[in-house]
């Protein structure tokens, strides 16, 4: 996040009650940035108002391109390049074949998967992201709301209604 | 609201733990000094580890000659030890996968080391591969490569490149499955980090977590994801490594009942390998409150339902052979019990069979000394189920003038004795390095099951006002 946004901060101490206050202060007409937590909180990204991931569609996605390319390297070598009759069966072998084009699934699958989230949420080596507050990954649950995106309500206010909501701590960063 | 607390349920983390004393006591033993205890165990087992590689060093160099197979008994000690680590390699993916999708909740405190465990008990199988290939500098022609003897390709028919591909998936997507697990965990020790090497290095790889909603929205559906490709992954890959010896046509090797048997002897003895883990971690980090006496029974409960599938097996097997009517089968398994071999049947039979039913008494599975004690034994006893599944169906062929037996050589020894120093002096620079328990999993579930969470809580609010 750029240093030049002016973010307020609301820091609760509670997973239930950021549940809570994340509605408290929307129905203010607010506009909640994000809200930063030390692990995940069931429904609180749909609270805020993220839309449903996308990501199980990539990994089936994913699957199903590992799927394609473990048939297609095993049917090219055993059918096409260098068909061997093996213990008597056909080349194109298809029981056999299940190991591999399974594990080829997997694996296509699973790096597809990780290296989309990784991607689609900014993570790499050597990132060195501007924290709002160091007790994020510690126990403290912070609201961060964009100054800028909020003109129709004065910064008190929004300071207010955190502190209403029940946050122990209110900061400007 | 969103945490029901369950009456009927044991504590999960005793002690009344806030969140902070969570990292606090996770992260105290990666940013202190190394203790005492640790420099021993570290010492101790770089002395066996640098052992061992002279060992696997003079294999290498000198080729497979150094072991002691003979013309008969082609396979032994390589292929036990191999199919041993691989098996114990199991229980990290099962507690973090399996018990995931049944939202188990007690797996928290312990899936991460039982994860590492995987990784290095698989590396260890690995290490088996590699020197049982002979010439381990062409361990690429078992991939699918181009190559210059007309591109001939591997054999997609043959169990033993399943295995490769099994393996090799299975330990990369293992890795995966762990780190991502891991990143929030870093993310934590860069947070409160207080010299710059530390935060140098867990900064590089905790890839700028921020911990927003939106990330751990993602990051939960991916590891439902991982965990649901993970589970018949796990199983693929002991299936596999059964068909190595279901689908040749050797008396006691060739049966269809293998691959279920391995699975079971798999989960059998990767739990009681994490027990012995879990039990020694626990008291030199001093985790009493994170992994519990109601963590140990669990994991109890498991080694005495798996372990009672591995009897139910074993009777099968021998039931089979007798029913089938077929002579050379039934002299396999007659050989086996009575056999020259009939002590590392007994000692098989004695450790896999009968010594975790006395897990049906309360009072010896919340016993530490007997579970530590237990979960040791149950894996000799895993141990010499392969010896005897290996050797003993291959010691007496059908021709009576070739019978043998099989005496390993110290390079046999030295081999495995390589793979015990890898696989802890692995775990101790992870036990030292990383956080030995998930921080961020442990913490939401505190909530329904922490003992005295609440009031805990406000005492603390009332300090800080």
């Amino acid at each position: 996040m750029s240093s030049t946004t002016n973010y307020i901060l609301g820091v609760y101490d509670d997973e239930d009650e950021v549940l809570h206050a994340v509605s408290e202060v929307k129905s203010k007409g607010i506009k909640i940035e994000d809200v930063f937590t030390p692990f995940p909180i069931h429904g609180l990204d749909r609270a805020v108002g993220h839309e449903r991931t996308r990501l199980p569609i990539a990994a089936f996605m994913f699957g199903v391109l590992g799927l394609t390319c473990a048939l297609a390297l095993i049917s090219y070598t055993m059918v096409f390049d260098w068909p061997m009759i093996i213990g008597g069966k056909d080349f194109f072998a298809l029981p056999n074949w299940i190991p591999v084009t399974f594990e080829g699934t997997v694996l296509f699958t699973a790096f597809g998967l990780v290296t989309t989230f990784c991607i689609s949420n900014n993570l790499y080596p050597g990132n060195q992201p501007d924290l709002l507050d160091l007790r994020i990954t510690d126990d403290k649950f912070v609201m961060a709301i964009n100054v800028d995106k909020n003109k129709k309500v004065s910064a008190d206010d929004i300071k207010k209604a955190l502190k209403d909501s029940g946050a122990i701590e209110v900061n400007v960063k | 609201m969103s945490h029901v607390v369950s009456p009927i349920r044991e504590k999960l983390v005793t002690g009344g733990k806030s969140y902070s004393d969570v990292t606090h006591d996770i992260c105290k033993q990666v940013e202190g000094e190394p203790t005492k205890e640790w420099k021993w165990a570290f010492g101790i087992s770089s002395i066996v580890f640098i052992y061992g590689a002279y060992c696997l060093f003079y294999t290498w160099w000198q080729g497979i000659g150094v072991w002691g197979l003979n013309k008969t008994v082609g396979w032994a000690w390589d292929i036990t030890n191999f199919v041993w680590w691989v098996g114990i390699g199991h229980a990290g993916t099962l507690i973090s996968a399996v018990l995931l999708l049944f939202r188990q909740k007690w797996r928290t405190s312990i899936n991460r080391s039982a994860e590492a465990m995987t990784i290095f008990a698989v590396l260890c199988a690995a290490s088996f591969i590699l020197a049982h290939m002979g010439r381990p500098w062409l361990a690429h022609w078992a991939l699918p490569l181009p190559n210059a003897f007309g591109s001939l390709w591997v054999n997609f028919n043959s169990p033993l490149v399943w295995d490769v591909f099994a393996i090799s998936t299975y330990l990369s997507v293992s890795l995966l499955f762990w780190y991502m697990g891991l990143v929030p965990d870093l993310a934590s020790i860069r947070d409160r980090a207080t010299t710059k090497g530390r935060k140098f290095w867990y900064g590089l790889f905790s890839l700028g977590w921020t911990g927003s909603s939106k990330t751990w929205a993602r990051y939960e559906y991916m590891s439902l994801i991982l965990a649901g490709i993970s589970t018949p992954l796990v199983l693929s890959v002991h299936t596999i490594v059964s068909m190595d010896f279901a689908t040749s046509v050797i008396p006691g090797w060739h049966t269809t009942i293998f691959p279920p048997y391995f699975v079971a002897g798999a989960i059998f003895s990767g739990f009681a390998m994490v027990q012995t883990l879990l039990l020694i971690t626990r008291v030199v980090f001093k985790l009493e409150d994170y992994i519990t006496i109601e963590h140990i029974e669990m994991m109890n409960i498991v080694i005495t339902v798996t372990g009672s599938v591995v009897g139910i097996a074993y009777l099968t097997e021998f039931f089979i052979a007798w029913y089938s009517g077929v002579e050379y089968e039934s002299y396999a398994f007659i050989n086996r019990a009575t056999g020259p071999y009939w002590w590392a049947y007994w000692m098989m039979m004695t450790c896999n069979v009968i010594s975790p039913q006395l897990f049906w008494s309360k009072a010896i599975r919340t016993n530490l000394m007997v579970s530590f004690f237990l979960s040791i034994v149950v894996n000799v006893g895993m141990w010499f189920e392969r010896f005897v599944i290996i050797v003993t169906s291959l010691h007496r062929d059908y021709l009576p003038s070739s019978w043998a037996m099989f005496s390993p050589t110290m390079y046999d020894i030295g081999d495995y004795i390589f793979s015990f120093g890898l696989f802890f002096t692995l775990f101790f620079l992870f036990a030292k390095y990383l956080p030995v328990v998930n921080m961020a999993e442990v913490k939401s579930v505190m909530k329904g099951v922490s003992s005295n969470f609440p009031e805990k809580k406000k005492v603390s609010k009332k300090t800080e006002e």
